[in-house]
């Protein structure tokens, strides 16, 4: 029995000691769940970064495309030479005959070389094609681009005879599985069979659209699919989406893989491609009960019209209504005068002129031997399900962001759904950081199937089942191994660090903008701006909508007395630009700005997708935009342009070449 | 203009987006989180010096971050992570003090802007919820490590955070020791872990 005060003071000693542990550990548990919280906020950051910019590129095109418009109505032929060029430039010959297309395309007299060891196809396929062509792709082989052809062939055979929507059954097969974009993500598809299965008799697919673009493998995607299509017609269902379009493929890489990794017949390829995604069905319904389309629907979706109607028609000519024509081409104007920096002014339009088109254009739209819907009606239906996005407030507005299709709100969901009599929507067309998400009350599902699409680690992809009971079960993944291993902290700081790469490249771009932004704050012309109003200028001039001020730490030094020297911030961002690029040019911002943009009409002139423009394309081309844009040169001065931007002699331009045209073009004015 | 059959751009004039206005209550903003959100244009408080306008506008955008619905409420649950991300360091006993201040008298799940934004902006004037200088965090550690020979063995640390305090979620748990730990030797060297994750917040 020790002695009463030592027993006491051991007692105290051990109190304290649990009150200090209780202390320390309520204040490692603080500062802990605060370091979360940032890293949580920083994610989000992040997240609304890539979206933002994602989607400011798809308005860039929205853009491009108007300018397009523009020219088209207002440019007079002076020659026919020129008459056939811009028929030529824009209107794709898609009014190539079903004959003309199997002539054009042939594969029949293609001869394969006893030295490939890919994977030979004969058609009707079997399963033992698909495997040997999946394993095939596994080793990084290429399909030979008589097989290529051969398979296109064949697909459009099939979906011609296909209803507009597609319907399936769940008491055939006892699940039906659902898988979202893909976007070239071939691992992404391997990973979904290696869990999920391949398709089979008792193992259905429904893929709802976005299976190239972006993705570097886009096309090894489609022969897989169309593949499994032709092997099992009953249990594997494609739906379209808006990236299964010519115009779209341009812009976001498609059309390059091919013409690269197909490089004497990927024209063919690509004709025969546009034409068979005319003819993907424009909807599945599974059950009656649950409606998958690519984008969503709109107030005005009407299930009758598009299982009518003629999915594969062209497009009808634009015009906007004959009240808003004038309204029209003024903001055509505006718009072109914001976004090409090297138009500087636009060619007048007398009244009258503008009515005279306004009538030819009406006419051109009524289709006289259709049923009574008119096109324009017919096109919207199928825009509204290939581009629209749910959005929380009830109403149905103009997808502006997209350019295409709706926003649709809670409302007009559950109108549809009791119209049809139909429990949910499958729909996919949106990112989603888990590959999958409800919205307006578990009503409406966002499938997502390409796993960091984004960046490695941005987001998970996931494939929803549906048995009988139409219960969902989601499956996610990502097809990264270095994703998994990578702590939470890592993966979001890589993905962070590209998102800021991404982020410092468009501020860039907007050099001068945002110099003349900054001096508005600073009338005293001292190059300094306060820090607090540093995000308010950034804003104005990029309109990303992006929370600025979380984000300045990482965009801008933090200084001692809250002032920014903006034009050495501007110099830096430039060097770190500058030094990825082998252009030398003091406009390399405006370059940067329309990079996009001119690569897109590179490839718009470039008809015949060599990479390489001629002489004489460029020299209508170039006829084309001077004489609106009011850019004076004669035919000698084109002549002179030309020959010094070819740089390496060879007699035609590659897009490096082409982007330096506008350059010196500029700098002479 | 004929693009060809199949193309499906359209042309569509773009709609001039409006900044949202602050206190107007839910507004119809066209797209969540992207195309409606111009710069923060609420208006400070009248009379209110920069300093504060400049706070106001930095507890709006970490709030909206959070607002997914684009209409100023945020879930309940997301107070936490928006209040930590403007550099506060909170209990979480702290943070349910913070919370009845800015619920409804009837809680919804939802909390709104129009609550939060002054007593946000009064927390950042007083400068509550310090900080923790990193020596305090040390000692913290230490006052953990009875031997005090520089790390923690696993067992300890998750009894600790798990039994001790503001107890650490499983979750919570397991995502400190996916960095602290030392796999081979299962012990956390404090000093390290903390140099590296003070190094991240910069």
């Amino acid at each position: 029995m020790g002695s009463g005060s030592s027993v006491n003071a051991n007692y105290k000693y051990s109190l304290q000691k649990s009150e200090n542990a209780f202390k320390a550990a309520v204040l490692i548990q603080r500062w802990y769940r605060r370091y979360v919280a940032r890293l949580e906020m920083r994610r989000r950051c992040t997240w609304r970064i890539f979206q933002s910019i994602e989607y400011a590129c798809e308005q860039d095109q929205i853009k491009l495309h108007n300018f397009f418009s523009y020219l088209m109505d207002h440019f007079t032929p002076s020659s026919s030479k020129e008459r056939d060029f811009i028929s030529r430039m824009f209107v794709s010959g898609e009014s190539f005959k079903e004959a003309e297309l199997e002539k054009y395309c042939d594969y029949e007299s293609m001869e394969v070389p006893d030295s490939y060891t890919g994977p030979r196809l004969s058609f009707p396929l079997l399963p033992d094609h698909a495997t040997a062509l999946l394993e095939a792709f596994k080793q990084k082989q290429q399909l030979h681009a008589r097989y290529v052809l051969n398979l296109l062939h064949e697909t459009r055979k099939h979906l011609k005879q296909l209803p507009n929507i597609s319907h399936v059954s769940t008491c055939y097969s006892e699940e039906v599985t659902v898988c979202g974009d893909l976007h070239g993500q071939l691992d992404d598809l391997f990973l979904i069979f290696y869990k999920n299965g391949l398709p089979s008799p008792s193992k259905s697919y429904v893929f709802n659209g976005d299976f190239v673009d972006r993705g570097k493998q886009s096309l090894e995607v489609l022969i897989i699919l169309f593949t499994f299509l032709l092997i099992y017609p009953k249990e594997v269902h494609l739906n379209r989406g808006n990236h299964e379009d010519h115009m779209v493929n341009l812009r976001y890489g498609f059309t390059k893989e091919v013409m690269q990794k197909y490089k004497v017949h990927g024209k063919k390829i690509l004709k025969m491609i546009q034409n068979v995604f005319c003819w993907l069905p424009l909807a599945t319904l599974i059950d009656q009960k649950v409606l998958v389309i690519h984008g969503g629907i709109s107030d005005t979706t009407d299930l009758d019209m598009l299982e009518k109607i003629q999915r594969n028609k062209p497009r009808p000519a634009q015009a906007p209504s004959m009240a808003n024509r004038l309204e029209f081409s003024r903001w055509v104007r505006q718009t072109v005068q914001e976004q090409i920096e090297w138009c500087r002014r636009l060619v007048d339009i007398s009244e009258s002129e503008s009515e005279e088109l306004t009538y030819s254009s009406m006419v051109s739209l009524t289709d006289l031997d259709g049923p009574c819907w008119t096109r324009q009606e017919e096109w919207k239906q199928i825009l509204d399900i290939l581009w629209s996005d749910p959005m929380p407030q009830e109403g149905c507005t103009a997808n502006t962001v997209r350019g295409g299709g709706c926003y649709f709100g809670p409302d007009v969901t559950g109108k549809i759904l009791e119209k049809y009599n139909l429990q949910f929507l499958i729909r996919s067309h949106e990112c989603k950081q888990e590959g999958y998400e409800f919205c307006h009350n578990r009503k409406v599902l966002t499938i997502f199937s390409a796993s960091n699409y984004y960046e490695i680690g941005s987001n998970r992809g996931a494939y929803v089942k549906l048995g009988p009971d139409l219960v969902p079960h989601f499956v996610q993944y990502q097809a990264n191994k270095t994703a998994h291993t990578l702590t939470m902290t890592q993966r979001i700081s890589r993905v962070e660090e590209s998102a800021f790469r991404a982020l410092r490249e468009k501020l860039f771009a907007h050099t001068s903008a945002l110099i003349s932004a900054f001096k508005a704050y600073d009338k005293d012309n001292t190059g300094r701006i306060a820090l607090s109003n540093w995000a308010t200028a950034v804003e104005s001039v990029l309109h990303l909508g992006l929370p600025w001020r979380m984000l300045r730490p990482q965009l801008v030094p933090s200084t001692a007395d809250g002032m920014l020297e903006y034009k050495s911030w501007l110099d830096d961002l430039a060097m770190e630009q500058r030094s990825q690029e082998h252009i030398q040019s003091s406009l390399l911002e405006v370059i940067y700005r329309n990079r996009s943009n001119l690569e897109t009409i590179f490839r718009i002139i470039d008809r015949d997708h060599s990479g390489l423009i001629s002489f004489e394309e460029f020299h209508q081309t170039w006829k084309l935009f001077s004489a609106h844009m009011n850019i004076e040169l004669t035919d000698d001065g084109i002549n002179d342009l030309v020959r010094s931007i070819d740089f390496n002699k060879d007699g035609n331009i590659d897009f490096n070449e082409f982007l330096e045209a506008f350059r010196l073009v500029k700098q002479s004015q | 203009m004929a693009t060809g059959a199949g193309s499906l751009m359209v042309v569509v004039p773009p709609r001039r987006v409006h900044p949202e206005v602050m206190a107007a209550g839910p507004t119809a903003s066209s797209r969540r989180g992207v195309a409606s959100r111009a710069a923060v244009t609420a208006e400070p408080a009248a009379g209110a010096n920069g300093a504060v306008a400049e706070i106001e506008k930095k507890i709006i955008e970490a709030f909206e971050v959070f607002d997914h619905e684009c209409n100023k409420t945020v879930d309940v649950r997301e107070i936490g992570s928006i209040v930590r991300s403007l550099g506060c360091f909170p209990t979480e006993a702290e943070l349910h003090e913070l919370l009845a201040k800015v619920e409804e008298e009837e809680p919804t799940g939802y909390i709104h802007l129009e609550k939060f934004l002054p007593v946000m902006t009064k927390v950042l004037l007083d400068r509550s919820y310090r900080p923790i200088p990193e020596d305090v965090l040390l000692h913290a550690f230490e006052a953990l490590d009875e031997n005090k020979c520089g790390y923690i063995s696993k067992e300890k640390l998750v009894k600790y955070l798990t039994e001790e305090g503001e107890p650490f979620t499983q979750e919570e748990m397991e995502d400190m020791l996916s960095t602290a730990l030392d796999p081979e030797t299962n012990t956390v060297h404090y000093r390290d872990y903390i140099s590296m994750m003070t190094v991240d917040e910069t």
